[in-house]
């Protein structure tokens, strides 16, 4: 029996329990067993010293490429088990990933908020900024200014909540229309140019519908300077529908009526429910009613404090709660102000 | 208005299908929202040419089988009469008569013709088939007004004018299309068909064909048999009056009825019809008084005096003001002018002479008499808005043309004719250059002056501009803005081209308070609030039941005329409408959290007008997380989670350094040891900015949500916007934070903020942060202490703090403690 018949005998057992190793408690008892100071290998190599002193150099060799084989096989079997082992915490550690996640707690804007904003930004990058006048106004602010003396037939556009004062006293009113926003902004700007937005809360004296509410938003627009043209306006308009409604929107102005301009108009954009065929929402007509507009009458430019035959101004006016009840297709106007999370929780 | 094409179309040609001639109407500004098809091609229910048509009754016979029925002989035209079978009862008075003089004319439909079911509910469209009826082969019939769609009326067959030709086809004597336009205020001409023609004639390119009726006055002249007096030329500019003899009150004729009826009025007889008929036609309302109860047949106008009585034809009696104007007789009151006529010198059927008045009278008294005594009308609406001051002598002649053919009246010669203000037509001068700079349109003066003259104005057109003549029909015309709108419908606004502001930018301004609002909202719906808008209008009961102290209307605005009690008064504070909203959301979920951004209206002393602040308000309940197989829901949102909300967005105002929060304890809102007062600011500047806290549970009961734990919170927003700082950047140091934990042992009455201000006040400028990590009470501390431990963070700027540093400054803070708040150190 040579040493190196031994070697070879001790390679083959060592390396077959390593294949029966599953887990690193086993690996360490094996090499314990095998490559240990007390192990099998350091036995053999005890019988090192009784071989002829030719014999050592070749024996030796034997010896080190059997420890280095023995080291790699256990490598390898390391890597096998951690891999088992992960393999198994894996399995262990699977979710059910179809149950619901973690949603963090996220609040939402009131349509009618996310409306404004949307009205405001693309306003905002034609230079438009916000202005805000009061909701309590005064009779001359929302109608006489506005060129509707009293008892001009126009007031009957515009069914009115007065306060009670005191007789004799100016007749106070809840704004019927942001419309005196205009006087204010023209008063507080003239002479120099004016592109604004005023956006705020209106009523009116009707009763509470699907279709009416007696609260309700509205944003009215005031350009006034040199060279204003009713051209103007319509591009104006017509980019602010791009905008809102996308580059292939369909528009059309028709001829109107607004005391407060000359000449008015009414905007219109095809109906997006109907694709211009006609519905129930757009009457049949295949177009949406979406703001009012005109050029300043030049009683309304003088009362703001501008010369009309030096400049001209445009003005238009939408209101938020019906885009926001044409573009989500919400059929009762009274969920806005019911502070419904049932409603709120669905825009945002 | 409601216009029938037929009638329309005696004033002009119209030139374009239906469809087409509404779409240029609507797009000139006169909204035409509906088109009504009768019997014609398009309609509901289309009278077919070869089935449907004119037929004379011959002969009505006895039906040999049938006591409900009888058979009658119709001529429609063909070589030899047809026997119709039929039940209608307003044929049996001709049964047996036979052959009859006068043979009454109707509809005839023959077989095949579709119709409305006369016996279905609604309207169900039927195809005529032959079959026997009781031995008697039936496959036409005689129709009634809803077998053919004209009504609802089935109690008989529709009998037509005695000279409607037989075998015309239905649709060529009674189809007819009537369109509906939307009269804005402005569009008072839109108020007759002569103006819609004009409008149309101008729309279209086709000609107009001015009413020119003819009148002969055979009678004996009028003056000296009947006199005006017109007391308040300044309330009447125009008031005309005729007379007419040896009328007979009948019947309108049939055509005359029927256009009545088509533009939604209900016919009368002769007279009234009219009067009606002219109305509707020329735009002039007249009215009729019955010559002989019409005291020397002289009519006054003048105002009422108080105490007159006057009842109108409605039957209503009305108690008369000054501020009413009045036609009178000597003896008193007969009509309200211009607005309704009276009972007593009503038309009935036996008057024999006519006084017709067509007046022009001031439309702002006309409009309050209708308003305020509830009696708009036809006319009132026609004068509210202005009338042609040239209409009233038209009328009259085209009253007096009809009374004549359809009255059998005789019309007195001559016209008096009271002109107090005469028209004077203004002339405005139009360049092309004002064109051009309302409008961005380049027009020559004679394009303008083609685009004017169709409309009825004047034109001169001269080198640089258009000398324009206003018409008194367009006597809504003023300025050269009121022309370039002109223009502007009929150049067709689609025609304008789009051109994006050239003017000089306005300064742009910034608008901090509007950002801080909006980042305000962006931070609560952050935080997990959703966003409510309620009602800017409450009730004293609403308010009440949140904080009956607040509930004093004296300090309220308050509507003058609410449409309900809930709405009634202005709010002073958004808590009692968003409370309401929470309690109700209460209904189907737990859990929920709202805030509301918006103003109150504060009345002020010696103003006109109230202030109106922004405030923020917030109201919360339920599980501060929601309820799902991560966290069972079972912790509420308490005092903590909303002081924390508050603070959050003080800190992001850089605020929170100068707020305070002060125990509130006699607020009847709230839970007397769970509200707080923020503060900001310090000393003389320190101002209250809200209150927050607990709902009192009296309150939860009012709102009848007893037991619930509610948080409410009210700030004045404008307040913690201007307190608002700028950010600044603090160096980033590279040396590392040392941490320390101190646990203070103090009485249990000694508010947390006393014990952080005392460790900052002796911790000194290295103290970088503090932490309470944790409050205890409980053993083995006294019953009558607690205890509060701190992380504090110290940092230098420059070093690494040596053990000696912290050592020193923990020791101070300990003796200052100690010293302050007889505080001790628990180990
Ligand atoms: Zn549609």
């Amino acid at each position: 029996m040579s040493i190196g018949d031994d070697l070879q005998r001790l390679r083959a057992q060592a390396v077959s329990q390593l294949d029966a190793a599953h887990d690193s408690a086993a690996l360490a008892e094996w090499k314990g067993r095998y490559l240990g100071k007390q192990g099998e290998l350091a036995r053999l190599s005890r019988g090192l010293g009784a071989l002829a002193p030719a014999e050592r150099p070749a024996a030796g060799q034997q010896f080190n490429a059997t420890r280095s084989a023995l080291e790699e096989a256990l490598a390898i079997a390391e890597q096998r088990v951690k891999h088992a082992a992960q393999h198994d915490a894996f399995e262990a550690e699977a979710l059910d990933i179809t149950l619901p996640g973690r949603q963090p707690a996220l609040g939402r804007l009131h349509p009618s908020t996310q409306t404004l904003r949307s009205i405001a930004a693309v306003f905002g990058e034609m230079g438009f900024q916000i202005w805000e006048s009061p909701e309590v106004e005064t009779d001359a602010f929302n109608f006489g200014l506005l060129n509707m003396p009293a008892d001009h037939p126009a007031r009957d556009m515009w069914d009115t909540f007065y306060l009670d004062t005191p007789p004799g006293s100016e007749r106070v009113l809840l704004r019927t229309h942001t419309s005196p926003g205009q006087i204010h902004a023209m008063r507080h700007h003239a002479p120099h140019p004016i592109r604004v937005i005023l956006p705020g809360k209106c009523y009116r004296y009707e009763q509470i519908t699907a279709r009416h509410e007696m609260q309700f938003h509205q944003v009215e627009g005031l350009a006034v300077g040199e060279r204003i043209s009713l051209a103007d306006l319509k591009g104006t308009l017509v980019g602010f529908a791009r905008r809102l409604y996308g580059q292939a929107v369909r528009t059309r102005f028709r001829g109107s009526y607004f005391p407060f301009t000359e000449p008015s108009v009414e905007f219109d954009i095809e109906c997006f429910l109907c694709g211009g065929d006609g519905c129930r929402v757009c009457k049949h007509s295949g177009w949406l009613e979406i703001l009012g507009a005109g050029m300043v009458h030049p009683n309304v430019l003088r009362n703001g404090g501008y010369d009309p035959a030096r400049v001209s101004g445009f003005a238009f006016g939408m209101g938020p709660e019906r885009i926001a009840m044409l573009r989500y297709g919400i059929d009762d106007i009274r969920w806005f102000f019911s502070g419904d999370e049932r409603f709120l929780q669905q825009f945002g | 208005m409601r216009v029938p094409l037929s009638w329309l179309n005696e004033y002009v040609t119209i030139t374009l299908g239906v469809d087409e001639l509404a779409e240029r109407l609507t797009m000139a500004g006169l909204e035409v929202s509906a088109i009504e098809r009768i019997g014609v091609a398009g309609a509901e229910l289309p009278w077919a040419r070869d089935t449907v048509l004119i037929g004379a009754i011959l002969e009505v016979r006895p039906h040999p089988n049938a006591d409900r029925l009888v058979l009658a002989d119709v001529d429609y035209g063909a070589a030899t009469p047809h026997t119709v079978v039929t039940g209608a009862p307003n044929l049996f008075a001709y049964r047996g008569l036979g052959r009859l003089a006068e043979p009454p004319k109707s509809v005839f439909a023959r077989e095949g013709a579709e119709l409305y079911d006369g016996h279905a509910a609604g309207r169900v469209k039927v195809r005529l088939r032959g079959r026997p009826v009781r031995g008697v082969m039936s496959d036409a019939m005689l129709c009634s007004e809803k077998e053919l769609g004209l009504s609802d009326d089935h109690a008989g067959i529709l009998f037509l004018p005695a000279d409607a030709p037989v075998g015309m086809p239905l649709v060529d004597y009674l189809g007819e299309t009537v369109i509906e336009i939307d009269v804005l205020p402005n569009t008072a001409r839109a108020l007759s068909i002569v103006g819609v023609a004009r409008e149309v004639a101008a729309l279209t390119g086709a000609a107009f064909r001015p009413p020119l009726p003819a009148v002969t006055a055979a009678g004996a002249p009028v003056d000296g048999r009947a006199r005006v007096t017109v007391e308040r030329p300044d309330l009447c500019p125009r008031f005309s009056l005729t007379l007419v003899e040896g009328v007979t009150i009948g019947p309108a004729p049939f055509w005359m009825q029927r256009r009545l009826t088509l533009a939604g009025m209900r016919p009368i007889n002769n007279v009234v019809d009219i009067s009606n008929y002219v109305m509707l036609e020329l735009g002039q309302p007249s009215h009729t008084f019955d010559a002989d109860r019409v005291a020397d047949r002289h009519l006054i106008v003048r105002c009422a005096d108080d105490g007159e009585q006057l009842t109108t034809l409605d039957g209503r009696t009305h108690a008369l003001t000054p501020d009413r104007l009045l036609v009178c007789d000597p003896a008193g009151p007969l009509a309200l002018a211009g607005v309704m006529g009276g009972a007593s010198s009503e038309v009935s059927d036996s008057t024999t002479c006519l006084l017709v008045e067509a007046a022009l009278w001031e439309p702002t008294t006309i409009r309050r008499t209708a308003a305020q005594l509830r009696l708009r009308s036809e006319a009132s609406r026609r004068f509210e808005r202005g009338i042609d001051p040239a209409a009233p002598p038209l009328a009259q002649c085209r009253l007096l043309e009809l009374l004549a053919q359809y009255a059998g009246g005789t019309a007195a010669h001559g016209m008096i004719d009271l002109v107090a203000q005469p028209w004077q037509a203004p002339t405005i001068i139009l360049t092309p250059t004002e064109v051009t700079r309302l409008l961005g349109i380049t027009l020559t003066p004679a394009a303008i002056a083609g685009y004017l003259q169709p409309l009825g104005f004047g034109c001169t057109v001269g080198d640089d501009a258009v000398q324009v003549q206003v018409p008194s029909a367009r006597h809504d015309v003023g300025l050269a803005a009121d022309l370039c709108e002109e223009i502007a419908r009929m150049v067709g606004f689609d025609h304008i081209p789009l051109t994006t502001l050239s003017d000089a930018l306005p300064e742009q301004i910034a608008n901090p308070v509007l950002e801080l609002e909006q980042r305000t909202r962006d931070l609560l719906v952050g935080s997990g609030i959703d966003e409510a808008i309620t009602y800017s209008l409450t009730s004293m009961a609403e308010v009440a039941r949140l904080a009956p102290h607040q509930a004093d209307a004296a300090g309220y605005l308050r509507l003058a005329n609410p449409l309900s009690s809930e709405r009634e008064y202005l709010r002073r504070s958004l808590l009692p409408t968003l409370l309401t909203a929470l309690v109700q959301n209460m209904r189907e979920r737990e859990r929920t959290l709202l805030f509301e951004i918006g103003r109150v209206y504060l009345p002020r002393a010696g103003q006109t007008l109230p202030d109106e602040p922004r405030r923020l308000a917030l109201a919360l309940t339920g599980a501060r997380e929601a309820r799902s197989w991560h966290h069972a829901g079972d912790q509420a949102l308490g005092f903590f989670d909303l002081k924390g909300i508050i603070e959050a967005l003080l800190d992001r105002s850089n605020a929170l350094g100068r707020a305070r929060f002060v125990a509130l304890r006699d607020d009847p809102r709230f839970h007397p040891g769970r509200a707080a007062t923020l503060v900001i600011g310090a000393g003389a500047d320190a101002r209250t900015v809200g209150q927050f806290g607990e709902l009192h549970p009296a309150v939860a009961e009012r709102f009848d949500v007893p037991g619930s734990r509610i948080l409410i919170a009210e700030l004045e927003l404008d307040a913690v916007i201007a307190a608002t700082a700028p950010t600044r950047y603090r160096t980033i140091s590279r040396v590392p934070a040392t941490t320390q934990d101190l646990a203070v042992i103090i009485s249990r009455d000694l508010p947390a903020e006393q014990v952080e201000r005392t460790i900052r006040k002796y911790a000194g400028g290295m103290l970088e942060s503090l932490t309470l990590f944790d409050v205890y009470q409980g053993p083995p501390l006294d019953v009558r202490q607690r205890s509060l431990a701190y992380r504090l963070a110290f940092r230098a700027p420059d070093r690494t703090l040596a053990d000696a540093d912290l050592a020193n400054v923990r020791a101070k803070i300990i003796r200052g403690l100690a010293f302050d708040l007889q505080a001790t150190i628990r180990a």
